[in-house]
Order: structure tokens, then C-alpha cells, then sequence
């Protein structure tokens, strides 16, 4: 099964090590990171291997989530089919 | 990899616009659970509903978390109480109709609906019989929806019935008068009524369908509506194609979650119902979809072909994104329930006689709406008998949820709170039509009707 972690928000210094360390801490595997910056505004998408969690995504989705608004950007953790059904036919 | 720029565009799309997955509705069949003994039909119509929709709410939790999706609404829906129930006296429906309170209350959903009649060419002892106690079960419970189908093209309308409707949409709404009249937010009046509707207050599990589906409605009027902000000043074509696009992202979305409840949920999925359902809340707004095409106020002239419009390109671009579409699938333009539609009332721009030019061209009829408490009984079956003959000619669902606000008058507002909003009262022609709606007997059924 893999996820994708999307980081928007102002441009940080530390940000994507921050995330990848959570990532490496719960198991979940680094496939892919694309990232974009628009003036101050950056936003990162990272393909994850989340087998590892098992059951734990829950709980990996909500500190992530939490992470984020310790450090001001907004960090969210989906399963990757939600944007396969939207964006692919 | 996916796009970036796709990625993003989803997450923007529940972050900013509201997209969400408006609700996931189990559908029960109770036929097994008839009985002649009052108790033991209470007993095991509670233990059905229980044991079926146990793991309803977790699911759709587990779903939320895993897809970061909101799903707004879990719901239930179950087979027409007044088959089940057939040999009851009213006080007993009553009694059934707390259990259905009950259950909806221990299970966590917020509405539990099928508290129905289907009485389009006459009424069954148990339907007459529910239908006198409506009222009664409406002031006496929170979450439980009560639909009744008075009309269909084939078989054309029970005007008894519509009279008596008006009669019953009085009596609830005096008998919930502390509540701004609140029953009657929980009471439809159908034509055409679809056995598979996911959305509330008439969702109904039909007989027709199987022991227990999942139905699931989408929702994203916000996400509409920054599209056709975006698309500028383009013409009709490139219009009906940016709302198409949309509603097929949009749709792709409900089916994902439908077919992922059904298979968690051991149970077989129905429908992906296309409706765009509007709430309260900023930018969740049907009618500033219309204002976005170009309207400066929702109701002034062009509203019915921009609503035309939206709901044709909603269902072209939802149904290639469903295996089965179903339920109502269209524009929902309820007034309590969207802040724009509240806003045209408001300013008098919106007035019930465009509202009922816009429900023959979209999904489901005279919606959440409030008249003066005083209005007769005759008048408002006159507005139900008007908006189920849009329905019964043009061969599609309409349907009537009036609230004639005890006590209120033109210039007042109701408050219903959460998802059913506010309203300003309306007003009404104040010419009377019971001569006409106290004549009795039945509208046959359109030539049309004659297919065969």
C-alpha cells in the first residue's frame, strides 16, 4: 500500500527532514519526492510504502498532521488511490 | 509518480472548497423483521438495524483516515415502516418510530429514514395509518425522516393524499412550534420517489432492493464554483465542459469510497447518488455556482436555464465516473441549507414561484423552505399538488419540504441549526385554492405515461 504525504505552506528550513525522519521512525519507505516552490509558498508530495504501519496509519497520519501545525505548515497523509481515482481514468 | 499539480489541485479541493463525501447511507431491508406482536416487531426491527449498519460509523471513520476525505454523514435508510408495521395502530408507529430513534441515536448516525408510505394510487391500512401518526413521531423523535410518495408519472396523483399531507405538515408543525416547527424539516412529499437515495429526509430503502447496500452521496458545490471562477468568462460550451471535469473528479471520489464501504462493510454497494448538496457554511453554496456563471443574484432572470445548464453538465460528467448512478443525481436548491440561496430570498430577488420554475429542470423540488404559520392546510397541499405535477408530467423525482412556521410571519426568520440552516419566511399568495385541492380523488396519469 503506499500514501502520499503533501507539506504546503510557507518554505521552512528543515521541513522535508523533518517529515523523513517521522517516515524512517514509523517504517514507512520513501519512494518518490517532488517538490515546487512558488514565491514563499512551498508545497512537497512524497510517495510513501506504508505496509510497515499496518495498522498504525491512523495514528502516523495524525502526528504527522500535528507536526505540521507545530511548524506552521499544513502535512496531510492520504492512501494514494483517492488522487489515482480523481486524476487518472 | 502523480502530477504534483493533480495532488495539490485534491487537496485544495477539501482544504478550501469543502469537498467532502456528504454521506454514506446503509440501506436495511426489515421484511424479516414483520410481526403481528407489537413488542417482538420492535425487538427485532432494533436488533436488524443493530446488527447490520454495527460497524456503519467505524468504517466511514477508518475511510476518513485513510483517504483524508470528510465523510459529513452516516445515515441509515430502511424499508418503508408502512409495510412493516401494516397492522398497527398510530400509537404503535409512534412506538416504532422511537425505536428507530433509538437505534439511529446507539448506532451514532444522524438521521434514520424510511419512515414511509408509498400511496401514489391509494392507501394500504398501514399506510393510512402512518401517515395520521407522522406528526406524533416527528415531534417525538430527533433523527428519524419521514418521506411520502403521493405520485408517479404511471400512476398519477392521489390528491386525497396531497390534501392530507397539507393537514399533516400543519399538525407537525404545531406540534414542534418551541422548535421553529422543526417536524416538518424531517417530513417529504414525493413524486416519483427513488428506492435508492442516499440523502435525507428522504432516503428510503425500496423494496426492490437487496437485504442491506451501501449508497453513497458525493457532494462539492464550493469546488463547482472555484472552477467556474477560474474558467472566467468563457462561453456556454467551455462552461458545461469545466462543470463536467469537475463532476467527474468529484464523482470518481464517491465511487472510491462507496466501493471501499461495501467491501469493508461485507455488504453490496448500490449507488453513487451525483447530487451536489449545499450547506450552511461559506462557500458550500449551490446558488453561488449560478452566480459564478454570471447571475448577480440567484432567482433574477437566467436562474433556471444556469441551473438547467449545471445540472445536465454535472450528471454528463458524473455518470462516466460511476458504475451505478442512482438516487436523485442532481442540484439540491434547499434555502435553509445555502447561504446564497438564504441571501436571494432575503432580498426578495428569489420568490417561490422562481423556485418552482427551477425545480423543473433540477434534481429535487421545493426544498427547506418557510412559509407564514398561519397559512391553511389547503394552501400548502396547493403548493405540493403544484410541484409533484412538475414531477408526474416531466416524468422525474420533485419533491415538497414546507415548514410553515408556527407563530412566524413574513419578515421573521426559523432557525433549525446545523446542517438545516436558517430561513426567512416566504411569502404566499394569499388566495385560497381548497375548493380546488378539497375535490378529492385522484389526477390521472399523463398520456405519456402510456408506454407500453
Amino acid at each position: 500500500m503506499k500514501a502520499i504525504i503533501t507539506v504546503t505552506g510557507k518554505d521552512k528550513v528543515g521541513i522535508i527532514s523533518l517529515v523523513s525522519t517521522e517516515c524512517a521512525k514509523n517504517g514507512a519507505n520513501i519512494i518518490d519526492i517532488s517538490q515546487t516552490v512558488m514565491k514563499e509558498f512551498f508545497a512537497m508530495t512524497m510517495l510513501v510504502e506504508i505496509d510497515g504501519l499496518a495498522d498504525r496509519f491512523a495514528s502516523f497520519a495524525s502526528d504527522m498532521q500535528k507536526m505540521g501545525i507545530e511548524n506552521g505548515v499544513d502535512i496531510r497523509v492520504m492512501h494514494e488511490d483517492i488522487f489515482n481515482s480523481m486524476h487518472r481514468i | 509518480m502523480l502530477n504534483i499539480q493533480d495532488i495539490l489541485e485534491t487537496i485544495r479541493m477539501i482544504r478550501e472548497e469543502n469537498l467532502d463525501i456528504r454521506t454514506v447511507t446503509m440501506g436495511i431491508s426489515l421484511f424479516d423483521c414483520i410481526s403481528d406482536d407489537p413488542d417482538r416487531l420492535e425487538k427485532k426491527v432494533y436488533d436488524k438495524i443493530m446488527t447490520s449498519a454495527r460497524n456503519l460509523v467505524r468504517v466511514c471513520e477508518d475511510l476518513e483516515n485513510t483517504y483524508g476525505i470528510p465523510i459529513v454523514n452516516k445515515r441509515v435508510s430502511v424499508t418503508p415502516i408502512s409495510y412493516i408495521g401494516s397492522g398497527l395502530s398510530p400509537e404503535g408507529f409512534v412506538r416504532l418510530a422511537r425505536v428507530l430513534d433509538r437505534a439511529a441515536c446507539d448506532l451514532g448516525v444522524n438521521f434514520i429514514g424510511g419512515y414511509s408510505a408509498h400511496v401514489q394510487k391509494g392507501a394500504i391500512r398501514g399506510a393510512s395509518t402512518l401517515i395520521e401518526s407522522i406528526p406524533y413521531a416527528m415531534a417525538e423523535t430527533e433523527r428519524v425522516c419521514s418521506s411520502i410518495n403521493v405520485a408517479t408519472t404511471k400512476a398519477g396523483i392521489n390528491m386525497d393524499a396531497v390534501r392530507r399531507m397539507g393537514e399533516i405538515i400543519k399538525e407537525a408543525a404545531y406540534l414542534t412550534r418551541d422548535r421553529d416547527s422543526i417536524g416538518c424539516a424531517k417530513i417529504v412529499v414525493f413524486a416519483n420517489i427513488p428506492e435508492d437515495n442516499p440523502f435525507m429526509a428522504g432516503a428510503v430503502h425500496g423494496i426492490g432492493e437487496p437485504d442491506t447496500v451501501i449508497n453513497v452521496g458525493v457532494s462539492g458545490p464550493g469546488v463547482v464554483a472555484a472552477a467556474i471562477k477560474e474558467a472566467g468568462d468563457c462561453d456556454f460550451s467551455v462552461l458545461a465542459e469545466t462543470i463536467k471535469r469537475i463532476a467527474f473528479k468529484i464523482t470518481r471520489v464517491g465511487q472510491l469510497i462507496a466501493s471501499e464501504a461495501a467491501n469493508r462493510l461485507g455488504v453490496p454497494y448500490g449507488i453513487v447518488d451525483l447530487s451536489l448538496a449545499p450547506t450552511p457554511a461559506a462557500g458550500d453554496s449551490v446558488a453561488e455556482i449560478l452566480e459564478n456563471m454570471g447571475l448577480e443574484v440567484t432567482g433574477t432572470h437566467g436562474t433556471t436555464a444556469a441551473l438547467a445548464l449545471l445540472n445536465d453538465a454535472v450528471k454528463k460528467g458524473g455518470v462516466m465516473a460511476s458504475n451505478h448512478v442512482g438516487g436523485l443525481s442532481g442540484a439540491f436548491i434547499p434555502v435553509s441549507e445555502d447561504r446564497g440561496m438564504i441571501s436571494a430570498v432575503d432580498r426578495g430577488i428569489l420568490t417561490l414561484e422562481k423556485l418552482e420554475a427551477m425545480t423543473a429542470v433540477c434534481s429535487v423540488g421545493l426544498d427547506m423552505f418557510a412559509v407564514p404559520g398561519d397559512t391553511d392546510a389547503s394552501t400548502i397541499s396547493g403548493i405540493i399538488a403544484d410541484e409533484i405535477s412538475i414531477g408526474v408530467v416531466n416524468n422525474k423525482t420533485t419533491a415538497v419540504r414546507v415548514i410553515p412556521v408556527y407563530g412566524k410571519n413574513v419578515g421573521d426568520y426559523c432557525e433549525f441549526g446545523g446542517l438545516l440552516g436558517y430561513a426567512p419566511i416566504m411569502k404566499l399568495k394569499g388566495e385560497s385554492c381548497a375548493r380546488f385541492i378539497n375535490r378529492g380523488g385522484r389526477i390521472p396519469a399523463p398520456i405519456h405515461s402510456l408506454k407500453n
